[in-house]
């Protein structure tokens, strides 16, 4: 009987394994690599905007003083978006998940995976032509009944191109995407701890707050930062929809601007510092989307402990 | 605060499909009753009718009675969820909520429907129910640490604390020691034997051995072939059913001659 020698390496078996962890190491690094080079464009292509005088730049009070109020406008745009989304995609993700009968589950999350397959362009047009006009009156009354509020000061815009209206529009673009991951997460929720919950006597409501929504919290933070990710960076939608303008308190009239419809309306016809200046608002949106990825991080492993996953 | 359980003529229905027939029992208050079977003869499933567990499945059903001290579980206008809550179940696998610290797993069932108790109130339940599922002395330095960090034995001790919290008449326990060690499942057993001072205990057991132990009435089920439904072959004391069995196919199982 001959034993096959432990130093002697059969031939073809590695080779595949050398080849596969090649493969694997390589595309991890294309990652890296894509990632670090648009870092690197971003900075050394905005450091002529964050080095030249104060006057040459946009509005003649140096970069600071142009990208705060977009800055500022993004960060309205977007968390109007999330305040209307996130409840009513939970609340869409569970009745999916929970309530709903099923063949009626199914053909609802087809029709909500079919709103995130909506060019964001349609969106734009329907925001800017159909939203704008029909949200008018309520802006009127919202002006003239709550107009002691900072945030609804009037005089309401005649057009409905308002902040207001651009984010109600990116809430029904990120609603399909909060939705649809909420749903997948509340669909994985242990069938044991269900029916630990409805053995001790819970109600179905009372189930979900026990069993499913704590399990699915790291995943419903995820689903929210994506869906923040799209509101953020929304270019089309936010372009056609709002009436932009100076930084304004007030979320019913024409004003206030996010970055990337920034860039996108006025990259055509920039040349020089003026390319400069765009795309260090570029770089800033990078790092405010790089940012909220890592709080959302943070949130997430703070509760490792109970999160389940030991 | 125990209750005696009469089933009459129960049938069980997994929608059109006939999964056990025909079962009429009494299980005693305060005593300990174990249902036998080999796999897949409707033993678990029974024991989910008793707190109307079954119906959680999208197409269960069930027909008959299920009396408690008298009252019908299936009776127009019984809500379920009082059901359960008066019936507390155990699983097969540890279920303690991974989110929750050691101490809120206990007080879940009592939080329910909006409860309120004091911090006094809650501690001392905390600390009854823990002792009263043995596993005091073992978690006490520790109970705001997740339950999931416990050992499967303890965890499922913290389950039967937490079945115990809200004081159920009746405590089904479906295979609670199948996950288990040889050690865990004789601190179950010793905890099973206690319960029974207090409480209607009904457990269901792969492990025959663990239903003579524990038990004071066993009932066993068989089924006659796959697709068959499953039915109740023989109830009686557990020492007539392991030493003097009545039917055949009782004596081929309790003898290890098949199944």
């Amino acid at each position: 009987m001959t034993a096959t020698p432990l130093s002697s390496s059969q031939g073809a078996g590695r080779a595949g394994d050398k080849i596969f962890s090649g493969a694997a190491l390589a595309a991890g690094c294309i990652i890296l690599a894509v990632l670090f080079g648009v870092a690197l464009f971003l900075v050394v292509q905005a450091i002529p905007a964050l080095t030249a005088p104060a006057a040459e730049i946009q509005g003649g009070a140096g970069f600071f003083a142009y990208i705060w109020p977009i800055v500022i406008g993004t960060l309205i745009a977007a968390v109007i978006a999330l305040v209307i989304a996130t409840p009513i995609a939970i609340g869409v993700a569970l009745f999916i998940s929970h309530f709903a009968p099923r063949g009626l589950a199914a053909g609802l999350g087809y029709v909500v995976d079919l709103l995130a397959a909506i060019p964001s362009v349609i969106y734009g047009a329907w925001g800017a032509a159909f939203l704008a006009r029909e949200i008018s009156p309520a802006y009127n009354w919202l002006a003239e009944n709550m107009g002691w509020l900072p945030i609804f000061q009037g005089p309401a815009s005649a057009t409905g191109k308002t902040i207001l209206t651009a984010g109600i529009v990116l809430s029904v673009m990120v609603l399909p995407i909060i939705t649809s991951l909420s749903r997948e997460i509340f669909l994985q929720t242990p069938k044991l701890h269900e029916e630990a919950a409805l053995a001790l006597g819970a109600t179905r409501w009372e189930m979900i707050k026990m069993a499913v929504l704590p399990f699915a919290r790291p995943g419903i933070i995820s689903a929210i930062m994506l869906g923040l990710g799209r509101a953020l960076g929304e270019t089309m939608a936010v372009a056609l929809v709002l009436s932009s303008g100076a930084l304004t308190a007030s979320l019913i009239t024409s004003g206030n601007q996010t970055i990337a419809a920034e860039i996108a309306l006025n990259f055509p016809e920039a040349s020089g510092l003026k390319v400069s200046t765009l795309i260090a608002a570029g770089l800033v949106l990078f790092l405010i989307t790089l940012a909220v990825n890592m709080i959302a991080r943070w949130i997430i492993s703070r509760h490792k402990e109970f999160s389940g996953a030991n | 605060m125990s209750k005696r359980i009469d089933v009459k003529d129960l049938n069980v229905y997994y929608g059109d499909f006939l999964a056990v027939e025909d079962v009429s029992i009494n299980i005693e208050a305060k005593s300990v009753t174990a249902f036998i079977g080999p796999s897949g003869c409707g033993k678990s499933t029974f024991l989910r009718t008793l707190n109307r567990m079954h119906e959680v499945l999208p197409g269960a059903r069930v027909e008959g009675e299920v009396l408690l001290d008298g009252d019908n579980l299936y009776g127009p206008g019984v809500d379920p969820v009082t059901v359960r809550s008066q019936i507390g179940m155990v699983f097969q696998r540890p279920n303690p909520f991974p989110t929750m610290s050691i101490r809120d797993n206990v007080l879940a069932g009592v939080k329910l429907n909006n409860k309120k108790i004091s911090k006094g109130e809650a501690d001392a339940l905390v600390e009854s129910s823990l002792q009263g599922a043995n596993l005091w002395n073992e978690v006490k330095d520790r109970l705001e640490k997740p339950g999931s960090g416990l050992s499967g034995g303890q965890q499922q001790r913290l389950c039967i604390a937490r079945a115990i919290a809200v004081e159920p008449q009746v405590i089904l326990m479906d295979e609670p020691c199948s996950a288990l060690d040889p050690i865990s499942t004789l601190a179950i057993e010793d905890l099973i034997n206690e319960l029974k001072d207090q409480y209607t205990v009904v457990i269901v057991t792969h492990n025959m051995q663990q239903a003579a132990r524990v038990s004071d009435k066993t009932a066993f089920f068989n089924i006659a072939g796959t697709g068959k439904p499953g039915k109740l072959i023989e109830f009686g004391n557990t020492q007539n059913i392991f030493s003097n069995p009545t039917q055949k196919a009782t004596e081929d199982y309790v003898s290890g001659r098949f199944g």
